[in-house]
This record gives C-alpha cells, sequence and structure tokens, in this order.
C-alpha cells in the first residue's frame, strides 16, 4: 500500500481573490531575475548612479570641485542619461510580454482563471514598470539620500531649497514609466511575434524622432516637439523638475499628446486582450 | 430536470458572429450534475456555448447560469469555481510542468505553497509525474493534452469543462485520458462538461448528453434513456446490385433512419412495431440482397444520428 496516495484529491484550503495581478508580477520579476543577460543589463543601468554618487562625494569633501555641486538639473540630467537603459529594457522585456502569450494561446489559459483582463494587463505592466522604476526612481531617490549623507548640514541644505525634487523625482518617473510600458504593451498585443514587436517599437521611436527633425528643419522652430514621443516626455520632464524647457512646445500639448498615447495604448489593450479571437 | 438540480442552464442564448452567422441560435437547455456530454458536428456550435458559459463571448441574446450564478454578472467567481481545458494546444510560455500548474493554482487563488503542493499531486494524477520538471514547450501532444487538465483541475474546481481532451492522442493515452475523466466524474464528485464529437468518449465516460446541430441543442437527456428503442435497431450486411443510396433513400422514405457503418454494413433504426419483415419487403422492391440481418442494441451512434438527421 502506498504511503501517500497520489491519487487526485479534493482541496480544503482558502482560495485568495483579486491578487491575481500580483501573482503576475511576483511570477514575471522571478523569471527575469534568474536569467543571467538580464542581470547584466540591470547591473550595467546602475553605472550611472555610481559615477554620481562619486560625483556628489567629491563636490562634498573637495571645496575645487564646486562646480560639481548637485542641482535640480543634475537630476533631470539623470533621467536623461537613463533612458537609454529604459530603452532597451522596454524592448527586451516588454516586446514579449503579451506576443509570447498569444502565441501560446496563454490568454485562454490565464481569463479562465478568476481574473479580469484589467488584472491580466495590470499584472503584465507590473512587470516591465518595476524593472524601469527599479533603473529610474530607485536610484534617483537613492542619490538625494547620497547628496543628504555626503554633504552633511549642506545637503540638508540643498534638500530644504528643493523640496520639490523628491515628489519631481517620483512623479516624472511614473509618467515616463507608464508611458512606455502602455505602449509597448499595447503594441505587444498586436503580434505574436516578439523581435516584430521590438523592432515596431524601436522604429516608432526613431520615425517619430525623425519626423520632428524633418518638421524643425522645414518650420526652423522646435513647436513641432510635440510629434516625437521622446521630446514630448522631454518636455513634460523639464517643466516637472523646474528647468528651461528645451522645445518652445507648451508643456501642456506634450503632456497631452502623452495622455492621449497611453488612453490610445488602452484602447488596444481593451481591444486585444481576449479569451478568444473571434473572425466573423 | 429542474433547474436547481443543474450546473448550468442556458435560456434562448443567441450568439451571433458578424451580422448574420447564428453560432447558437435561441438555445434553451440544461447540464445535470455528473459527466454531461456535449456532442456534435464540427461547426455544431460546442466550444462557442463553452467559451459564452466562461465569459469569453458575449450572447446576443439570453440569459447563462453556471453553479447557480449568473454569467453576466458573476463571471469572475464562476471562473473561480470552473477549470477549462480548450481544445487547441496552450500553454504558458517559458515555464516548466511543476512552475505552469503552480502559476494555474496561483492565479486561482491558492497560496503559493499549496498550489505547488497541488501542482505535484494532479501531475501525478494525469500520468505526468516524471516528466513534470521538463518545459511544457518540448511535450508531445499527449502530454499537452494532459497538462492542460492538470492545469484545469489545480484549484479543486467544482464543474469541469473539457474542449475535445482526447484530440491528438494515440489509442493508449486516449484511453487513459477517458479513463481520468471517467474517475474524476464518477469517484470525485467533480462534474463535467466534455464537448466531443467522438461518441465513443462521450458514451463512455458521460450519463447524460446534450447533442447540438447547426446552433441548436438536437435532443438532450440521460444518455441510457436516449438510447431506450422507439423503435428497433438492425444490422444488416446487404449487396446491392447499384448503389447504396438507392436502397438509403428508399428505407428513408419508409421513415427509417440508415446509415452504413462500414462498405456493405448498415444499421438501420425501424420505428414504432415495424420489425425485420418490412425491411427484407424493402430491400427486395430494391434488388437488394440481405446477406446477413440480426437486431442491435441502440448506441448512442444511433442517437446521434437520428437527433441530427431531425434537426
Amino acid at each position: 500500500m502506498p504511503i501517500h496516495d497520489q491519487g487526485y484529491r479534493r482541496y480544503g484550503g482558502d482560495k485568495a481573490r483579486g491578487r491575481a495581478w500580483l501573482v503576475i508580477v511576483s511570477t514575471g520579476v522571478r523569471a527575469m531575475l534568474g536569467n543571467r543577460r538580464w542581470i547584466v543589463l540591470m547591473a550595467v543601468s546602475w553605472i550611472q548612479f555610481l559615477v554620481r554618487a562619486v560625483q556628489f562625494y567629491i563636490a562634498a569633501n573637495f571645496s575645487q570641485a564646486n562646480i560639481l555641486n548637485p542641482t535640480a538639473a543634475t537630476f533631470r540630467d539623470f533621467f536623461d542619461k537613463q533612458d537609454i537603459f529604459v530603452f532597451i529594457m522596454t524592448v527586451m522585456l516588454g516586446s514579449s510580454l503579451i506576443a509570447q502569450d498569444r502565441r501560446a494561446n496563454a490568454l485562454q489559459i490565464y481569463l479562465s482563471k478568476p481574473l479580469t483582463r484589467a488584472e491580466y494587463i495590470f499584472g503584465k505592466l507590473g512587470i516591465l514598470m518595476t524593472f524601469l522604476l527599479l533603473i529610474t526612481w530607485l536610484p534617483a531617490v537613492l542619490l538625494l539620500v547620497v547628496e543628504v549623507m555626503f554633504a552633511g548640514t549642506s545637503g540638508l541644505a540643498f534638500l530644504r531649497a528643493n523640496v520639490y525634487l523628491f515628489p519631481a523625482i517620483t512623479v516624472f518617473a511614473l509618467v515616463e514609466v507608464v508611458m512606455v510600458s502602455t505602449s509597448m504593451l499595447a503594441l505587444s498585443s498586436l503580434s505574436t511575434n516578439s523581435r516584430f514587436v521590438g523592432i515596431l517599437y524601436a522604429a516608432l521611436i526613431f520615425f517619430s524622432n525623425a519626423l520632428y527633425g524633418v518638421l524643425r528643419a522645414v518650420t526652423g522652430s522646435s513647436v513641432v516637439s510635440w510629434v516625437s514621443f521622446g521630446n514630448n516626455l522631454a518636455q513634460v520632464g523639464d517643466m516637472i523638475f523646474r528647468v528651461p524647457l528645451r522645445y518652445q512646445t507648451p508643456w501642456p500639448v506634450s503632456l497631452l499628446m502623452i495622455v492621449a498615447l497611453v488612453g490610445l495604448s488602452a484602447l488596444i489593450l481593451e481591444r486585444r486582450v481576449r479569451g478568444v479571437e473571434i473572425v466573423a | 430536470m429542474s433547474e436547481g438540480d443543474a450546473v448550468v442552464s442556458l435560456e434562448n442564448v443567441t450568439v451571433l458572429y458578424g451580422r448574420s452567422n447564428r453560432a447558437l441560435n435561441d438555445i434553451t437547455t440544461t447540464f445535470a450534475r455528473g459527466a454531461v456530454g456535449l456532442l456534435g458536428p464540427n461547426g455544431a456550435g460546442k466550444s462557442t456555448m463553452i467559451k459564452s458559459l466562461l465569459g469569453f463571448v458575449v450572447p446576443t441574446h439570453g440569459r447563462m447560469r453556471v453553479l447557480g450564478l449568473d454569467v453576466a454578472t458573476s463571471p469572475v467567481e464562476i471562473r473561480a469555481r470552473i477549470g477549462y481545458m480548450p481544445e487547441n494546444d496552450a500553454h504558458i510560455p517559458g515555464l516548466n510542468a511543476v512552475s505552469f500548474v503552480g502559476y494555474c493554482g496561483e492565479l486561482a487563488g491558492l497560496p503559493r505553497a499549496d498550489a505547488i503542493q497541488r501542482a505535484h499531486e494532479v501531475l501525478f494524477y494525469v500520468g505526468l509525474g516524471e516528466a513534470r520538471y521538463r518545459n511544457v514547450e518540448t511535450y508531445s501532444t499527449g502530454m499537452k493534452q494532459r497538462i492542460k487538465l492538470a492545469q484545469a483541475l489545480v484549484h479543486d474546481p467544482d464543474l469541469l469543462f473539457l474542449d475535445e481532451p482526447t484530440n491528438g492522442m494515440d489509442p493508449r493515452g486516449r484511453d487513459e485520458m477517458l479513463e481520468l475523466v471517467r474517475d474524476l466524474a464518477h469517484n470525485k464528485g467533480v462534474s463535467l462538461i466534455l464537448s466531443s464529437h467522438l461518441l465513443p468518449d462521450v458514451e463512455y465516460t458521460c450519463d447524460h448528453v446534450v447533442v447540438m446541430d447547426k446552433g441548436r441543442v438536437a435532443t438532450a437527456g440521460p444518455i441510457e434513456a436516449l438510447k431506450q428503442p422507439r423503435g428497433r435497431v438492425y444490422e444488416l450486411r446487404v449487396k446491392t446490385p447499384g448503389d447504396l443510396e438507392t436502397f438509403f433513400d428508399r428505407l428513408r422514405a419508409a421513415g427509417m433512419d440508415c446509415h452504413s457503418t462500414d462498405d456493405d454494413i448498415v444499421r438501420v433504426f425501424v420505428p414504432g412495431d415495424g420489425g425485420a419483415r418490412q425491411l427484407f419487403q424493402l430491400a427486395a422492391a430494391e434488388r437488394v440482397q440481405v446477406r446477413h440481418l440480426r437486431p442491435s442494441v441502440p448506441t448512442l451512434e444511433d442517437v446521434f444520428a437520428h437527433a441530427v438527421g431531425e434537426a
């Protein structure tokens, strides 16, 4: 007689409700943390943080290096420099998030479980957003802490003079991550080929930038910067960090374009994430 | 059967694909507790009905209840209590079997430790115990069928929707799958709806059947009751000078149902009290030699042929 009957047994435990999106996030994050190349990319993306930390240390300890003292523009510049890693990570991770599920017919599996389409989308968004915040918001906030630690009282004075910096870092990181994640997720839902999705995303970014370059050359004005996804984000970022705006486009227009892009992405996701695809 | 005894009920449900393609056409039926077969030829509307019950497809008209809950208002509550084994190949990419099934358990609300424990249990139950650490993408078709059953079972549903569970399986694997389905329904207290176009699968595993054809319910009820003869079934071996279809036409004109099961073997349902004499007379009239005739026990195939012929 077997010690343990391996036949089917009924389950007597409790079942939680409404945390399926969290399960999707945690499983996705765990899966990525098991990928060595991903870990290397994460580590490389923190190099700028280390460089800035050294800069803050030198500025705090060597009076000859006053030129290195941080300002609000330093933090704004930090985000600008991180953009390349945001782009690479979004293409590497985001392109496959829904495309692979569509290729393997996994949506039927997900949506036959007690979770809504919105929970599925939030779960998938959560995976990408977690990693993007880990390379934008977290190092930026840690830089603030580092500044206070290295500079002591003058660091506290810097913090008091720039009390808006923490909210600015948080708001801008969220705007950037939400815009990038929703647009990539929407593209990922359009195809079953993640490589194609990655190329499409890159092409859209580069095309919108190229279009801006052409329009600027023709009109001689940067007021048309709203045609570029990246420029809209940069313009809104400058406004949030209270640094001089780099384009002539009014920032509310740029913000409106970002909201429109997120709205369009949500609309695409609503139409594409379904348990069954009906071709009438 | 009252609606209270039913695990699933549909009232005047219509599903339209496009403007005019009625996948389900004003269906009203119930599914009893236990194992119910959902039979029908390809395109009859079986999968559409299951997808409607899961909330994937929204009917243009009608009301559906699953386990006493309204599909339109409580889809998530319903999906917490059901398991779904889809017809086509479906898995979550990049995971081995234990991780996949455990993940499905977690999605259904099980704590992580319980989900992993039950994943191991159901994988042994469906016969994938030895292969449970292999990536699902490397599985054969038969193994993929089994893991789809495992993911549907991991959270211990009260009702299972099985859409063509033996598709693509070899004969031995098919028998094992049918044994599992039968065991679940008859020994483990799980109600299930088995959608299939394979009559032997349904006859072996199910107690009740709903036969569909062209988006409508052709007949429904307990299989044994449907098999009760309202006439007599004969199995004939015949030799015809011409086309067998001419003989069939003659039999149908006389109110009989007939279909050939082999080259020269014909099953004929003779309604009412009509018997072999009537058959011999019709055969003689068509110059058909009846070389063998024996009364036969009605099978689900007869029920199906009769129902679909009438629909």
